[in-house]
C-alpha cells in the first residue's frame, strides 16, 4: 500500500456567472515512501491544483473536488480541516514556487520556525529555538542563530527557499509537495536546492511529490514521472523508461521540442505547434488533438483510456501512440 | 570591422537617497566594464545569472539605459556619444525583443496600430495604406494571420504575442535585433516556435541577433559565439560548441554542470559543481576577481586583490581567470570541496557578501518613489533595471 | 474502422470541436469593460439612478406644478407656532415655511445640485489633469530637469492636500462672496490635487511598463510616448475618480450651503440650500429637511454604485 494514493482526482472551478472549469480532471497516482514522484506539465495542465487540492487549500466556495486521495489509509479530501491542519505541518508539508510571499514578512524567520515546532512538537522556549538554529543549520543556512532573527526580505531568494524548506521538513513529515520550488530561483541555486532536496529523501526516507515544469529536472531527480496535460495525466512511467521511449506524442513533442545543452549547436527543434488555448474538452476526445501530428477521426470520439502499449507499468493514454516501426502491433 | 562593438561599457546606477533633491550615495555596478564584438549574421548570445547585468547590457547598446562610459560602435558609429535624436533615428536599425510579451505591448493599441507606430515615426511607407501593406507581409512572416492587425495584445496566446514583439522589430528592417529572454517567459512547448522562427528570420533577412537569456541551453542551440556574464562583466567568451566542449572558467564550469539536461542518462553520470552562497551585491561588489568569493578555486594570491583581464587563451576562448592555465592543467587543487555539506560549511564567507544583496539601490530610471497614493499599486522600489531578470522563469 | 478517413472530415470536426474556445476578434479593454459593467446589478442600479436624477434635473422645473418662489399658501403655515402643511393632493411634498411648494423647489433643486456637482467636478478633473499630465510626463520622460518639476509641482499638491478640504472650501468661500460659483469653485478647488496626483501616479506605474520602455527602443518620439501610450493607460483610476468625486461634490457643496455659503437666490433653490432652511424646524416639520436630504443620498449613493461598479470593471487583475 503506498502512502499518498490519488484516484480519479478532479477539481472544478464553479464560479457564478461564468461556465464551470475543470482543472483537474481525473488525476491518480500513488507516491511510496522514500520515493520521489514527478507531476510535469505546462501552465495550465493541472498540476499546482492538484498540489492545492491534496493539502486542502483550496477554498471551499465555488470549487467542487471528486475522487479520492488515500494518506496512510485517509481520504484526505473526506477529513475535517480541523484534522487537516494538524496533519498539514506534521504529516503533509508543502514548499512552493515564490518563497519571498509564502513567508511571513513581518515575523522574523526564527518566530516562524519555532512557531511550528511549538504547535506540533510542543517544543518550548531555548529548546525550540537550538532545534530550529539546527535546523537552518541542516538546509545550508550558514550562521543559523544570526538568521534567525532576521526577517524574510533579508535573506536571498535561495536562502528564503531554504528557509522554507527548513520549516515544511521541521518536524519531519512523511510527504514533501514541492510546487515548482526552483523556479524563480537561478540554475547554480536550483542545483543547490534539488541537491538538498535528493538528500533529504534519500536520509529521511520523505516521500517527495514534486511538481514543475522543467523536464531536466525531472530527469534527474524523479523515480516516477506523470505527465499532464489539460487536467489529465497523459503519460506516466518509471523515469527512465519514460524519457527513453515517451510513447504519448505530446510527450514525445515535448522532449523533442527542448533545445538540449548537449545537443550539437543548430540542430533543428521540432516545435508542437498551436499554443495550450487550442484544446478540446476531454470529453470529446483527446484534448491534444488539435496540436497533434497525428490525430485520427478516432482521437475526437471520446476520452482516449490509458494503455500500456509498450511495458508493464508505462501507461500512455492514447490511441495512435507513437511507437518505433517495429513495435507497432500488427 | 564588426557590425556592433562594445568597448569598456560601463552602466552605473547611482542610488539615491534625500527627501527634496536626491544625494547619491553610492552605484549600483550593473555592467562594469564588457567589451564585445558582434559580427554581421552571426547570434551572440550572453548568458548569465539574474542580477550579472545582461539585461542592463542590452538595454544600453539601445541607449535605453544612459552609458556610464565606454563605446557602443554600430556600423562605424559610437552610438554613446549621439544626441538624442540622432539615436532615435539609429534604433531602426536596432530592434529589440523583450522577455514579457504581454506587457511589452501596448494593451490599448490593436496590432496594426502597435506595429504602424514605428514605421511612421521613422517615416517608412507614404501612408497608412501602403504600411498596411507591409504590416500584413510581416505579419505573414512571423506566422500570424492577417486579421490579427484589428485584434488588441490580450486576445493572442504567450507565443503568439512574442510573434507581435518580433513582427514590431522586423517592420523597421533592422540590421541588429537584441532578443532579451526571448522565450524564457513562454510555455516549453511554444519555445522552440518562437526559437525556430527567430533562426529562420537570420536566414531569409540576414540579421544579426544579440540574444540574452540564462538559459544557457537556449543560448547555445542558437548562438555562434557565447559570453558567459557574472557580476557585470564577462568571465568567459567563446565559440559556442567550444565552450561547451570545454569551459575554461570555474563559473562556466559550474553553471554548465547544473543546467539540468532532460535525459536520465545524463543526470546521473553528471558531477555536478555546486557554487557556495549566492550572488553578492553589484551595489558592492568584491574586489579583485568579482567570482573569487564562491569559487571552488580560489587562491590566496592575486584572486581577492587583482582583476582578471579577458585573455584569449587560443582559438577565440577568452578566459577572464588568474589560473587558466593551471586549473586546466590541474596543478592548483580545489580549495574549496563541492558536495552539499562542504556549502554548507563554507557558506559562511560568502554570506558576508551578500548581506545587501537585494539592493536597497534606486536607480535613475525607477519611476515611483514611496509617495503615491494608495490606490496606485505598489511599485518595487528595488533595482528597477534588473527586474525583468528577476521575473520567474516560467 | 475511422481511422483512414479523409483529412477534410477531421478538420472538420476538429473545427467544431474548438469552435468555442475562438475569441472575438478586436475587442478592446475599454468595450471589454463595459461589457463587464452591463452585466453588474452594482453597475444598473447605479445607472439607473443618475439617469433618472438627470431626467429629473432637464426636465423637472419644466414640469413643476408651481413655482419655486410663489408663497401660494403664505396663509396655511405658521413656522413660529410650529404649524406646517404635509403631503396632500395639491402639494405632494406639502408645503415649506413660507408656504411654497416643496415639490415645485424639489425639482428645481435638483437641476441646481446636478450643475453645481458637474461644473465643480469638471474644474478639479480639467485642471487637476493638466497638472498631472504635466507632472506625469515630466517625470518619466523629462530627465533631471522634469523630475525637478515634478517634484516642486507635487510638493505644492501636497501643500493642498494637507489643508482640510472644508477650510479652504470656506475661505475661497469668504473671498468670493456667497454664490452658487463660489460653490462650484469652492469644491472644484479641493478636488484639484486629487486629481493631480492620481493621474500623476497612474502615469509613473505606466511610465515604468515595458511597452512604454519597448516603444522608446522602437525610436517613437518622447511626446508621443506620453500621449499614446502611458496616457491611455493612466485615464481609468481617473475615471473612475471623477464618478465617485460627482457623489462628493454634490454633498460638498450641499455642506457649504449648508453653511450659508451657497446661492442665497430663492429663486434657484439648492438642495444644499433647502437643507439649510429647514434645519429651523427640523421638530415640527423634519419632512421639510428629509425631501433635500434623500435626494441627495440617493444620487450620491448613484454616482458612488456606478463609480465601484467601474473600477472592478477596469480593473486588469479581475479580466477573465
Amino acid at each position: 500500500m503506498a502512502l499518498l494514493s490519488v484516484e480519479e482526482l478532479s477539481v472544478t472551478f464553479t464560479a457564478r456567472g461564468r461556465k464551470d472549469a475543470t482543472a483537474v480532471d481525473g488525476v491518480s497516482f500513488d507516491v511510496d515512501q522514500g520515493q520521489v514522484v514527478g507531476l510535469v506539465g505546462e501552465s495550465g495542465c493541472g498540476k499546482s491544483v492538484t498540489s492545492l487540492a491534496l493539502m486542502g487549500l483550496l477554498p471551499r466556495k465555488g470549487v467542487r473536488i471528486g475522487g479520492r486521495a488515500e494518506f496512510d489509509g485517509q481520504n484526505l479530501l473526506g477529513i475535517s480541516e480541523r484534522k487537516l491542519r494538524d496533519m498539514r505541518g506534521s504529516q503533509l508539508a508543502m514548499i512552493f514556487q515564490d518563497p519571498l510571499s509564502s513567508l511571513n514578512p513581518v515575523v522574523p524567520i526564527g518566530i516562524q520556525v519555532t512557531e511550528i515546532l511549538q504547535r506540533h512538537r510542543g517544543l518550548k522556549g531555548e529548546k525550540a529555538r537550538k532545534e530550529a538554529a539546527s535546523l537552518l543549520d541542516r538546509v545550508g543556512i550558514p550562521d543559523p542563530d544570526r538568521r534567525l532573527k532576521e526577517y524574510p526580505h533579508q535573506l536571498s531568494g535561495g536562502m528564503r527557499q531554504r528557509a522554507l524548506i527548513a520549516m515544511a521538513v521541521a518536524c519531519a513529515p512523511r510527504l514533501l509537495i514541492a510546487d515548482e520550488p526552483t523556479t524563480a530561483l537561478d540554475v547554480t541555486i536550483q542545483a543547490q536546492i534539488l541537491e538538498l532536496l535528493k538528500e533529504l529523501v534519500d536520509q529521511e526516507g520523505t516521500a517527495l511529490l514534486m511538481i514543475t515544469h522543467d523536464l531536466g529536472v525531472v530527469a534527474g531527480l524523479c523515480d516516477e514521472v506523470n505527465v499532464l496535460y489539460a487536467g489529465r495525466a497523459v503519460e506516466s512511467a518509471g523515469r527512465r523508461e519514460l524519457f527513453a521511449h515517451p510513447t504519448h506524442p505530446y510527450a514525445h513533442g515535448l522532449l523533442g521540442s527542448i533545445p538540449r545543452l548537449d545537443a550539437p549547436r543548430g540542430e533543428p527543434l521540432n516545435p508542437i505547434r498551436g499554443s495550450i488555448n487550442d484544446k478540446i474538452a476531454w470529453a470529446d476526445g483527446c484534448a491534444f488533438a488539435p496540436r497533434c501530428d497525428h490525430y485520427t477521426m478516432e482521437c475526437l470520439t471520446g476520452t482516449p483510456e490509458l494503455t500500456e502499449p509498450r511495458a508493464a507499468g508505462h501507461q500512455v493514454r492514447c490511441v495512435n501512440p507513437v511507437l518505433p516501426k517495429a513495435e507497432v502491433p500488427a | 570591422m564588426s557590425l556592433l562593438e562594445l568597448d569598456g561599457v560601463k552602466v552605473h546606477f547611482p542610488v539615491k537617497k534625500g527627501l527634496f533633491f536626491d544625494r547619491t550615495v553610492g552605484h549600483v555596478y550593473a555592467v562594469d566594464g564588457v567589451s564585445l564584438s558582434v559580427e554581421a549574421g552571426q547570434t551572440y548570445g550572453l548568458v548569465g545569472e539574474s542580477g550579472c547585468g545582461k539585461t542592463t547590457l542590452g538595454r544600453a547598446v539601445l541607449r535605453l539605459n544612459d552609458i556610464t562610459d565606454g563605446a557602443v560602435v554600430f556600423d562605424g558609429t559610437d552610438l554613446a556619444k549621439l544626441p538624442s535624436e540622432e539615436m532615435r533615428s539609429f534604433r531602426r536599425r536596432l530592434q529589440m525583443v523583450f522577455q514579457d510579451p504581454l506587457g511589452s505591448l501596448n494593451p490599448r493599441q490593436n496590432i496594426e496600430s502597435i506595429l504602424s507606430e514605428g514605421m511612421a515615426a521613422h517615416n517608412i511607407g507614404k501612408d497608412q495604406a501602403e504600411r498596411r501593406e507591409k504590416i500584413k507581409e510581416i505579419l505573414a512572416k512571423v506566422g500570424l494571420p492577417s486579421n490579427a492587425m484589428s485584434r488588441y495584445p490580450h486576445e493572442f496566446s504567450g507565443g503568439q504575442r512574442q510573434r507581435i514583439g518580433i513582427a514590431r522589430a522586423l517592420v523597421l528592417e533592422p540590421d541588429v535585433i537584441i532578443c532579451d529572454e526571448p522565450v524564457s517567459a513562454l510555455d516549453v512547448s511554444v519555445q522552440a516556435q518562437v526559437i525556430n522562427l527567430l533562426e529562420e528570420l537570420q536566414e531569409s533577412l540576414g540579421l544579426t541577433y544579440l540574444v540574452i537569456a540564462h538559459d544557457l541551453a537556449v543560448v547555445r542551440h542558437i548562438s555562434d559565439v557565447i559570453g558567459v556574464m557574472y557580476l557585470g562583466g564577462l568571465v568567459e567568451e567563446a565559440p559556442s560548441d567550444a565552450l561547451y566542449a570545454g569551459p575554461r572558467h570555474p563559473y562556466t564550469k559550474a553553471l554548465m554542470s547544473a543546467v539540468p539536461v532532460p535525459d536520465p542518462e545524463v543526470e546521473d553520470r553528471r558531477e555536478r559543481i555546486l557554487l557556495h552562497g549566492d550572488l553578492p551585491s553589484p551595489a558592492n561588489p568584491p574586489a579583485g576577481c568579482r567570482f573569487h568569493t564562491r569559487c571552488p578555486w580560489v587562491q590566496e594570491t592575486k584572486c581577492a586583490t587583482e582583476r582578471p583581464p579577458l585573455l584569449d587563451t587560443g582559438d577565440g576562448h577568452k578566459v577572464a581567470c588568474h589560473f587558466t592555465a593551471e586549473i586546466e592543467a590541474g596543478t592548483v587543487k580545489q580549495t574549496l570541496a563541492t558536495g552539499i555539506e562542504a556549502v554548507v560549511a563554507t557558506e559562511a564567507v560568502a554570506a558576508e557578501a551578500v548581506e545587501v544583496s537585494e539592493g536597497d539601490a534606486e536607480v535613475p530610471d525607477a519611476p515611483a518613489k514611496t509617495e503615491e497614493p494608495a490606490t496606485v499599486p505598489a511599485q518595487a522600489d528595488a533595482g528597477e533595471a534588473e527586474r525583468a531578470e528577476e521575473s520567474p522563469k516560467a | 474502422m475511422t481511422l483512414l478517413t479523409n483529412k477534410a472530415d477531421k478538420i472538420d470536426r476538429l473545427a467544431e470541436l474548438t469552435q468555442s474556445s475562438e475569441s472575438v476578434a478586436g475587442t478592446s479593454l475599454w468595450r471589454e469593460a463595459f461589457r463587464r459593467m452591463r452585466s453588474s446589478k452594482m453597475a444598473i442600479i447605479g445607472a439607473a439612478i443618475i439617469a433618472a436624477f438627470v431626467l429629473v434635473a432637464i426636465v423637472g422645473p419644466m414640469l413643476a406644478p408651481h413655482g419655486p418662489t410663489a408663497q401660494n399658501w403664505r396663509s396655511e403655515v405658521f413656522p413660529n407656532q410650529g404649524k406646517f402643511v404635509g403631503m396632500r393632493g395639491e402639494n405632494w411634498f406639502g408645503l415649506d415655511h413660507l408656504g411654497r411648494d416643496m415639490f415645485s423647489r424639489w425639482l428645481v433643486g435638483a437641476r441646481q445640485t446636478l450643475l453645481v456637482g458637474v461644473v465643480s467636478m469638471l474644474i478639479g478633473l480639467i485642471i487637476g489633469a493638466a497638472v498631472g499630465i504635466l507632472s506625469g510626463a515630466a517625470a518619466t520622460l523629462g530627465g533631471k530637469i522634469g523630475q525637478r518639476i515634478d517634484t516642486v509641482v507635487m510638493r505644492f499638491t501636497d501643500i493642498m492636500l494637507s489643508l482640510p478640504s472644508l477650510l479652504l472650501a470656506v475661505s475661497i468661500a469668504a473671498v468670493l462672496g456667497q454664490s452658487l460659483t463660489t460653490v462650484m469653485i469652492a469644491v472644484g478647488v479641493v478636488q484639484i490635487p486629487i486629481f493631480a496626483r492620481l493621474l500623476r501616479g497612474s502615469m509613473l506605474v505606466q511610465g515604468g511598463a515595458d511597452y512604454v520602455l519597448a516603444a522608446k527602443a522602437v525610436g517613437i518620439r518622447r511626446k508621443r510616448i506620453v500621449l499614446t501610450q502611458i496616457l491611455p493607460n493612466s485615464l481609468s483610476p481617473v475615471i473612475v475618480q471623477a464618478t465617485l468625486s460627482l457623489a462628493t461634490a454634490i454633498i460638498e457643496a450641499a455642506a457649504l450651503s449648508y453653511l450659508g455659503l451657497g446661492n442665497p437666490d430663492p429663486a434657484v433653490p439648492e438642495w444644499g440650500v433647502m437643507l439649510s432652511q429647514a434645519q429651523r424646524f427640523f421638530d415640527n416639520e423634519p419632512m421639510m429637511a428629509a425631501y433635500p436630504a434623500i435626494g441627495i443620498i440617493i444620487t450620491a449613493l448613484g454616482f458612488t454604485l456606478l463609480g465601484e461598479s467601474m473600477r472592478e470593471a477596469l480593473d486588469p487583475k479581475l479580466r477573465g
